[in-house]
């Protein structure tokens, strides 16, 4: 794969958890690749498969879930949820030819400020490795207009229609 | 009589029946109809076998027609047999699951049956039993291909294998040239041909214009000369019996031919004479091949009818003659 | 959506016959839709035994409730509330599809449950005041194959390769109100341009994922916790 590949990975993670582990790891300042795109939800069990689809149509290379541990959630079964629609929209995206490694679902505590980049760092390995969403493979070519910001404006459209908010991460 | 037609695509006979045979000859041939009774009795049975054996080439026994119950058609088909007749066995698909007809199937050709007509069956709201359940696992077209794949491939219709002494049937399918949708009679014609009907026996013909509309359309396809077409008659006995068949969802009746009843001082000679006449004109008809004689309830008057239409003696086809 | 007809009056009130004190459950989806089973229809038919039983000397004391539906427990649960409050109820009469009379029997073991309705078809609306038969629910549908049209439950012989012999003007030789489904097929199909389909041999159909296979059940792996 071409070495000036940079992969566009989102990841939801909830406000309790997983993107308190965030907010930690930046004030602990650890470093972790600028590909991830955060995206705060309250919950990860707020996470429907029509959003983790909605990702990969608007551009995402990757896309995974962090919440909280397991037996932790601070809804009680919303990591559960999460769990088995993460799984669910893995099979599909390996039945239309996406691939479901390019998914993935994460459980840490708020405390885990280097777990959070440590997943941060695996999962933008993996997506290298694995190259562009075959959906983008054209639009790197230059063949179709590329989704770039778009894809993100496009999903906070369809987020802010739940109400929720973006948080990019730290791009620097 | 009719030019000859090859039918198998070997040239192979595919049951020996001596109805088979005589189609295969080129012969005009001549089926009858027998209602087997309400009853467990065969004497009926055997008694009209006995009248027309020397009319026909053989003699269809009725599967619970109009869904009233009747002594089975196999059972019937087993007297005819031992009357010195060769019976054509009717199957619907409205009380019988695929289980249950393969099983027939294999019982009704050890007992010596050869020709099988394969029906849909007339709905159970026409007969005595309209609260039954009833079955329609596989519909008569699907029938057709199960028997042929029997015959042909040796193979039951899940798949398994008949491994010797497979059925050999002569595969015969209903058409009604009279149904809706007209246009698309021939269509399902074809399927079923294609599914491995040897020949047809038609609805029985008054309107002899639609009749011909319909074989013009069968022609045109090449049917005619895929499968054997014999077109139904049945000899009226009566206006009133005229006017009854008018209802029967399929049948046509031109009106012409109720006044004609009606007017008649002896509407049985009538009926008689009306039968004859319409054999007469498919005689003549391109792509006919025989007619098959529907005369339930007046079992009797088929000698009569046969001879006047000029149709007896039957030929005697020896199994290895071919041709005419 | 399921459609049901109330049961004649006089088998109602046979089944009530011995009790002093009923329940009428009714539904708000598909009973409410086809005038079975709604909270209007439970609301007459309580004033209807109730006027009756005053005529024919013999009292009987009603009680209603109508559910959301009755084929979840989440909604079935709220018969407790119910049950807790009145005292006495003999038995309970579910104005609920076979569904919800199964789903009421089962959550309450210990009451008499007897249904209001006789469940028929799987349908939808022709008109205000007419529903009609369309899902044979078999288990595997082929309305793709047919333009749309059942074949299962439309033909009165569920024939694959239609029709039969005893289509005419249309019309169904078990009944000249009901339409020929291989007709309406066939019209359909060739105002679609796609006649083709009707030349292919439908093989036997696999009647196993229908009721014949025994009772159903649909699981979904991936909404259990």
């Amino acid at each position: 794969m071409s070495g000036t590949f940079e992969p566009k990975i989102v990841a939801f993670s909830c406000y309790y958890c997983a993107y308190s582990a965030a907010d930690l790891a930046g004030s602990m300042r650890l470093q972790y690749p600028a590909n991830i795109r955060i995206i705060e939800i309250p919950c990860t069990g707020k996470v429907e498969p029509k959003l983790l689809l909605k990702a990969f149509e608007d551009g995402a290379d990757g896309v995974y879930v962090a919440g909280c541990m397991e037996g932790d959630c601070h809804f009680l079964e919303g990591n559960y949820r999460a769990k088995k629609r993460v799984q669910r929209v893995k099979e599909i995206l390996d039945e239309v030819g996406i691939g479901g490694e390019r998914l993935d679902m994460f459980n840490l505590s708020a405390a885990m400020g280097s777990r959070f980049a440590e997943v941060a760092k695996v999962m933008t390995e993996r997506i290298k490795e694995l190259g562009p969403s075959p959906i983008n493979a054209e639009e790197k070519s230059g063949l179709t207009g590329s989704p770039g910001p778009d894809a993100r404006g496009r999903l906070s459209e369809h987020i802010e229609g739940d109400r929720l908010e973006e948080k990019v991460g730290d791009t620097a | 009589m009719n030019a000859l037609v090859d039918k198998g695509a070997d040239g192979a006979m595919k049951s020996g029946s001596n109805l088979e045979r005589v189609l295969r000859s080129g012969h005009f041939a001549v089926t009858a109809e027998v209602g087997p009774p309400q009853s467990a009795s065969s004497k009926g049975v055997i008694k009209h076998t006995k009248h027309m054996k020397d009319y026909c080439d053989a003699v269809n026994l009725t599967d619970n027609q109009t869904a009233v119950v009747r002594l089975s058609s196999i059972a019937a088909a087993v007297h005819v047999i031992n009357s010195g007749a060769e019976p054509v066995i009717q199957m619907t698909c409205r009380d019988r699951n695929r289980i249950a007809m393969q099983s027939d199937l294999l019982g009704a050709y050890s007992l010596g049956a050869r020709n099988i007509l394969c029906l849909s069956g007339d709905h159970q709201s026409f007969g005595n039993h309209p609260t039954a359940k009833n079955v329609h696992d596989i519909d008569s077209i699907q029938l057709v291909k199960m028997i042929k794949d029997m015959r042909d491939e040796k193979r039951f219709v899940c798949g398994d294998d008949i491994k010797a002494n497979e059925p050999r049937f002569f595969i015969g399918a209903a058409a009604n040239p009279f149904a809706d949708p007209f246009e698309f009679r021939v269509v399902r014609l074809a399927k079923k041909v294609n599914a491995g009907a040897d020949f047809i026996q038609t609805q029985a013909v008054y309107d002899l214009e639609r009749f011909e509309e319909w074989m013009k359309a069968v022609r045109e396809a090449g049917l005619h000369e895929k499968t054997h077409i014999l077109a139904g008659v049945i000899p009226p006995k009566s206006a009133g019996a005229l006017r009854y068949m008018k209802k029967v969802p399929g049948m046509m009746i031109p009106d012409h031919l109720i006044e004609r009843m009606k007017k008649a001082e002896d509407p049985k000679e009538e009926g008689v004479k009306l039968c004859v006449e319409i054999i007469e004109a498919l005689k003549g008809i391109e792509g006919v091949s025989g007619v098959h004689i529907m005369a339930i309830m007046w079992e009797d008057i088929v000698p009569e009818v046969v001879e006047r239409a000029g149709l007896y003696p039957r030929p005697e086809v020896a199994a290895g003659e071919q041709t005419a | 959506m399921i459609v049901a007809e109330q049961k004649r009056l006089e088998e109602i009130s046979s089944l009530i016959s011995d009790a002093a004190k009923v329940l009428i459950v009714g539904c708000k989806e598909c009973v409410t839709v086809c005038l079975a089973g709604g909270e209007r229809e439970v609301e007459i038919l309580a004033s209807t035994l109730n006027l009756k039983g005053k005529a024919d000397g013999n009292p009987i004391e009603i009680v209603t409730h109508t559910l959301q539906r009755q084929c979840e427990p989440e909604y079935v649960k709220e018969l407790e509330r119910v049950l807790d409050r009145e005292e006495g109820i003999d038995v309970i009469l579910s104005l609920g599809c076979g569904v919800g009379v199964q789903f009421i029997a089962e959550h309450y073991p210990d009451y008499w449950v007897v249904p209001g309705l006789n469940t028929t078809f799987a349908g939808g609306t022709l008109e205000e005041g007419k529903w009609a038969e369309r899902c044979g629910l078999c288990g595997e549908c082929v309305l793709h194959r047919t333009g749309g049209i059942c074949p299962i439950i439309r033909c009165s012989k569920s024939i694959l390769n239609g029709p039969c012999g005893g289509s005419q003007d249309g019309k169904c030789e078990v009944d000249d109100g009901v339409d020929c489904a291989w007709q309406l097929i066939y019209d359909r199909l060739k105002g679609l341009g796609r006649l083709e389909l009707l030349t292919v041999l439908e093989p036997p159909k696999d009647w196993s994922k229908a009721r014949h296979g025994g009772p159903r059940a649909v699981v979904r792996e991936d909404v259990r916790l």
